[in-house]
């Protein structure tokens, strides 16, 4: 039976502006993928699917206290870190990446779990710790193992904007709990001084794969062509747009990846500069809310939970816009709520589902 | 819950953090409204004006395949210019005018034109017909303002200088499947894309494969060229260089001309295959070109099978070849000696049948020797019926009979060692006794590609050691230089006793060249050959009559087969021949074959040699030192 406390702390706010930013990525998502009639069932009819199998998760983790989840939280861990070797042995390959897990007719991709379950064992392991005066860099030992080896995993997929992902969520993460100054200050200059060492160590290829994703222009021929097709599309909408499937960049299928990393640039062609600051301004009043959830939590382990699925949702924001609109190098980091896939959309919503959880039992 | 676990305290400072964090995350937005502003607010005229007669066209060079090349470097597969029609839906005005009238031109059908077209952006080039002769392209040329959007393009396709030679090895290549485009692995390949489809053209895909450059080109509302904004360099593939000895492989497709089977030889010092024929052959051209459907037909319904590779796709009977494999089992096994002897009177009597000898009147009193020389089966029966069909399959096994040979050739065959475990599996019965007395002679279950049977003889003939059969030598840069060498590999050792090998290769040498020996055709006047003889029977002989083959229709004519290595002390070339319903004996039609290709083997050695000294005196002047000598390859690399 459900406490009625919890039906009257009940985050409506949170969960209508997921519906309300989830529906207008659907409805891009249509648009999108107008043009093109390949495949059985509609690209943004399956997205739908995703979602309704997000909600049914939100559901599910609604019914657990988040504080039970603690004591889990390394079985999660640890069973999202075999998936991801499941992968690189078993793994299918798509796109000349081996990502993904079949599971009957359906793929799943583990590295989405990982962001969540690294956020689980972090906020785990600095609350069983007392942070007076900020953590010593020996304590921080352990969390630099639980995202290194998933980040190795997953740099080997190879999926750097996933990793990229891992390592802003524990710098976030190991940020917020509170670092000493001194440890800081060491731990910072230990990693500048790694990179000439480590780059002496890497092989040609991916020196060259490096130099890539810091420069697109050096590989002309992909990203660089991305990156002026986007920024056409992003400019040729000016104030009010093109229109709703009106959008000839993405109709006309410049851009290969419109329907998941670059589906900002739909946006921002068919909806101009009002539509996309809607976007912009409903994903800054959801990320500061968030905030506020953590601020509110009473204990650590929520509060560090919280803030970490808030955190992941805002470099996910940040990053894929920047790259949209030509600020920052183009990596596979997809934009929450408006990206096409199933695993990404699951894990969001599985975090709005923590988010909820925590946010109605403040007072309990 | 128990909540007295949880600290209430929080963190210290957290509400700090959060507020920088906040911060941050509204400073990000900032920077993306800022951004936003400026592509969109003021430089929106100039995008949208892009964007409406977007003019950034990809025109993709492609780069030249690699060459594939003899062990000498002399050239089997290269590369020819063709001109290849393409499309553009975004220039073409008149889209449906355009296809009507360019479809007459190259005649194919409008509906099938747009078809293709519509399968990709209306900004990529879509290739609509290819290979057109000259004078489509003259055609083409003329009525070009009546075509909108169709281009001619150069581009470099297959040849095959010396038509069917060799060409099983190569395989075809051609369009990459949209199957393959979807599922991934297939970087830088696009819609028309050509890749190697079997063969060595399949096998060393990212070796011939250059790389394709491209164009990034701004147009007008026309379609016209008007700057070229980027500019992507090709590379063309690198060559491969094969183990094939161009020469001598000439030479055999002449000694095998106009008969059906296979031509595999072999140094059996490293695996690499010197010469490979499976006739009857196709000219791989036609893959290069567009493929006519009925052409297509006759092809696959040929009852000849002009497709399949006969020297490891067909698996056949290996008849009395397999009795070198019985002979090693009985030896290592103790189960004869070279002296035991056994009578053969034409016939041995096995339960209420008699199983004949070849030799009508007989052998008389035979041992191990006398019995391979002159393939007494009545002697392998005997032998067969002590041994039993398990130890028997074990040394065939040992052989590497039974198994892919693993070959860089893909859909190989393994071919069929039968005992006693395989026909209960296969047909749910015992095995019969009377089966072993067959399957001793080769004639039973029994079946073996030539390629595997040339393997056997290949590791009996350098003392044990099985190698690797394979093609690829090495893989040279357009520039000459060598990139990789493959290493022989040594797949496993056949475990046999010295006495065994010493006692089955001077047997052997006796089959070629002593009285009474099936293949003396296959003597050479210097050098000492080594071989077996193999006759298969392809249906079952009335007991009472004995037909002559060439009487019988040609689908029931025996096979003829000669297993051979030379020269017997030291061997540098192993050699099988198969000839498909002959219709003769192994000594009779398989033996001269052999015994030709082997002639000119050794003939081109020595021409070659000879060749390299004279070379030598006359550079001597030049005082280069003989060891100095250039050398495009490294002839035998690292062989044991």
């Amino acid at each position: 039976m459900i406490d009625r406390r919890l039906i009257t702390n009940f985050d409506w706010t949170l969960l209508g502006s997921t519906l309300l930013l989830i529906f207008l990525g659907v409805l891009n998502l249509y648009s999108a993928s107008y043009s093109f009639s390949s495949g059985s069932t509609p690209v943004f009819l399956k997205q739908v699917y995703y979602i309704l199998m997000g909600l049914a998760a939100i559901l599910v983790i609604l019914q657990i206290d988040y504080k039970n989840l603690e004591r889990y939280a390394y079985w999660i861990y640890g069973f999202s870190v075999l998936l991801l070797v499941a992968v690189l042995v078993v793994g299918k390959t798509g796109g000349g990446a081996r990502r993904w897990i079949g599971i009957g007719g359906l793929t799943y991709q583990p590295s989405e779990l990982m962001k969540l379950s690294l956020i689980l064992a972090l906020a785990k392991y600095f609350h069983n710790r007392n942070n007076i005066g900020g953590y010593q860099l020996r304590e921080l030992g352990i969390p630099f193992l639980l995202v290194g080896a998933p980040t190795i995993l997953i740099m080997k997929q190879p999926d750097l904007g996933t990793a990229l992902i891992l390592l802003s969520l524990f710098v976030t993460v190991v940020l917020f709990a509170r670092v000493r100054l001194k440890s800081l200050i060491i731990a910072g200059t230990l990693a500048a001084g790694s990179v000439p060492v480590l780059w002496q160590f890497m092989k040609d290829y991916q020196k060259k794969r490096l130099m890539t994703f810091l420069n697109p222009e050096f590989d002309a021929l992909g990203s660089g062509y991305h990156i002026i097709q986007s920024k056409i599309a992003v400019g040729s909408g000016k104030v009010l747009g093109k229109g709703f499937l009106s959008g000839t960049q993405s109709q006309l299928q410049f851009l290969p990846e419109h329907h998941t990393d670059f589906i900002f640039s739909v946006l921002a062609e068919e909806w101009g500069f009002m539509g996309s600051m809607v976007v912009v301004l409903g994903f800054l009043f959801f990320i500061l809310w968030g905030v506020s959830i953590a601020k509110e939590c009473k204990d650590k382990f929520g509060t560090l939970l919280s803030f970490g699925i808030v955190a992941m949702i805002a470099w996910h924001f940040l990053i894929n816009i920047g790259m949209v609109v030509g600020l920052l190098p183009v990596v596979g980091v997809p934009l929450p709520f408006f990206s096409y896939g199933g695993s990404f959309v699951i894990t969001i919503m599985m975090g709005i589902g923590l988010l909820l959880n925590i946010r109605m039992r403040r007072f309990m | 819950m128990n909540m007295e676990l949880y600290s209430r305290e929080g963190i210290s400072g957290a509400p700090s953090r959060l507020f920088i964090f906040s911060t941050i995350v509204v400073i990000g937005a900032l920077i993306i409204f800022a951004r936003l502003w400026y592509l969109q607010i003021l430089h929106g005229d100039e995008y949208r004006q892009k964007s409406e007669n977007n003019r950034v066209r990809i025109r993709p060079v492609l780069a030249g395949r690699g060459m594939v090349l003899d062990r000498n470097g002399k050239v089997m597969v290269d590369n020819r210019p063709a001109f290849d029609v393409f499309m553009l839906r975004e220039d073409a005005k008149d889209f449906k005018g355009t296809i009507m009238n360019v479809s007459g031109m190259i005649k194919s059908r409008p509906e099938d034109i747009e078809a293709t077209v519509r399968r990709d952006s209306p900004f990529i080039p879509v290739r609509i017909k290819k290979d057109i002769d000259r004078d489509t392209l003259a055609t083409l040329l003329t009525n070009k303002l009546d075509l909108d959007g169709i281009t001619v393009s150069i581009e470099p396709k297959r040849s095959y200088p010396h038509g069917t030679l060799a060409s099983h090895l190569f395989g075809h290549i051609g369009e990459i499947t949209e199957k393959q485009l979807s599922v991934g692995g297939y970087e830088g390949y696009r819609m028309g894309s050509l890749i190697g489809k079997s063969g060595l053209e399949s096998k060393y895909e990212t070796y011939l494969r250059g790389v394709d450059g491209g164009k990034y080109v701004e147009v007008d509302a026309a379609g016209r060229e008007v700057s070229v904004l980027k500019e992507v360099d090709s590379y063309p593939g690198n060559n491969l260089v094969t183990t094939i000895d161009l020469e001598l492989q000439t030479v055999a497709e002449e000694a095998f001309k106009d008969k059906a089977g296979a031509v595999v030889a072999m140094d059996p010092r490293n695996g690499e295959i010197l010469a490979f024929i499976s006739s009857p052959a196709i000219n791989p051209d036609i893959f290069a070109g567009p493929l006519d459907p009925q052409e297509w037909n006759s092809l696959i319904n040929d009852p000849m099978k002009p497709l399949q590779n006969r020297a490891i796709q067909s698996q056949y009977p290996p008849g009395s070849t397999y009795k070198t494999f019985v002979a090693a089992a009985a030896l290592e096994e103790g189960i004869i000696t070279k002296d035991t002897a056994f009578h053969c009177n034409g016939g041995y009597k096995f339960g209420n049948r008699v199983y004949r000898c070849w030799k009508k009147e007989g052998h008389g009193s035979v041992s191990l020797h006398r019995a391979l020389v002159e393939s007494c089966d009545v002697y392998f029966y005997q032998v067969g019926l002590k041994l039993g069909i398990d130890r028997m399959a074990a040394y065939a096994r040992k052989f590497g009979l039974g198994e892919p040979t693993g070959i860089e050739l893909s859909d190989e065959k393994g071919g069929i060692v039968p005992d006693k475990a395989w026909r209960k599996k296969r047909f749910g019965s015992p095995w019969i006794d009377g089966e072993t007395l067959s399957c001793a002679i080769g004639q039973g279950f029994n079946l073996v590609t030539p390629l595997q049977l040339l393997s056997a003889y290949a590791a009996l003939a350098n003392g044990g050691s099985f190698y690797q059969p394979h093609l690829a030598k090495a893989i040279v840069g357009p520039d000459g230089k060598v990139l990789e060498t493959f290493q022989p590999k040594i797949k496993k050792r056949l475990d046999l006793s010295p006495e065994t090998v010493a006692l089955l290769k001077d047997a052997l040498q006796g089959v070629v060249n002593e009285p009474g020996g099936t293949a003396r055709s296959a003597r050479l006047e210097d050098i000492t050959v080594g071989g077996k003889t193999g006759t298969t029977q392809v249906v079952k002989m009335r007991a009472d009559k004995r037909v002559k083959g060439q009487d019988l229709p040609y689908w029931f004519r025996d096979h003829a087969w000669f297993a051979s290595f030379a020269p017997a002390e030291d061997p540098r070339i192993a050699l099988v021949v198969f000839i498909e319903h002959s219709g003769h004996s192994g000594g009779h039609a398989a033996a001269p074959i052999a015994g030709k290709i082997l002639k000119s083997f050794f003939d081109l050695e020595k021409q070659r040699k000879e060749g390299v000294q004279a070379e030598v005196k006359t550079e001597g002047n030049a005082e280069v030192r003989p060891e100095e000598k250039p050398e495009p390859l490294p002839e035998e690399p690292i062989a044991d």
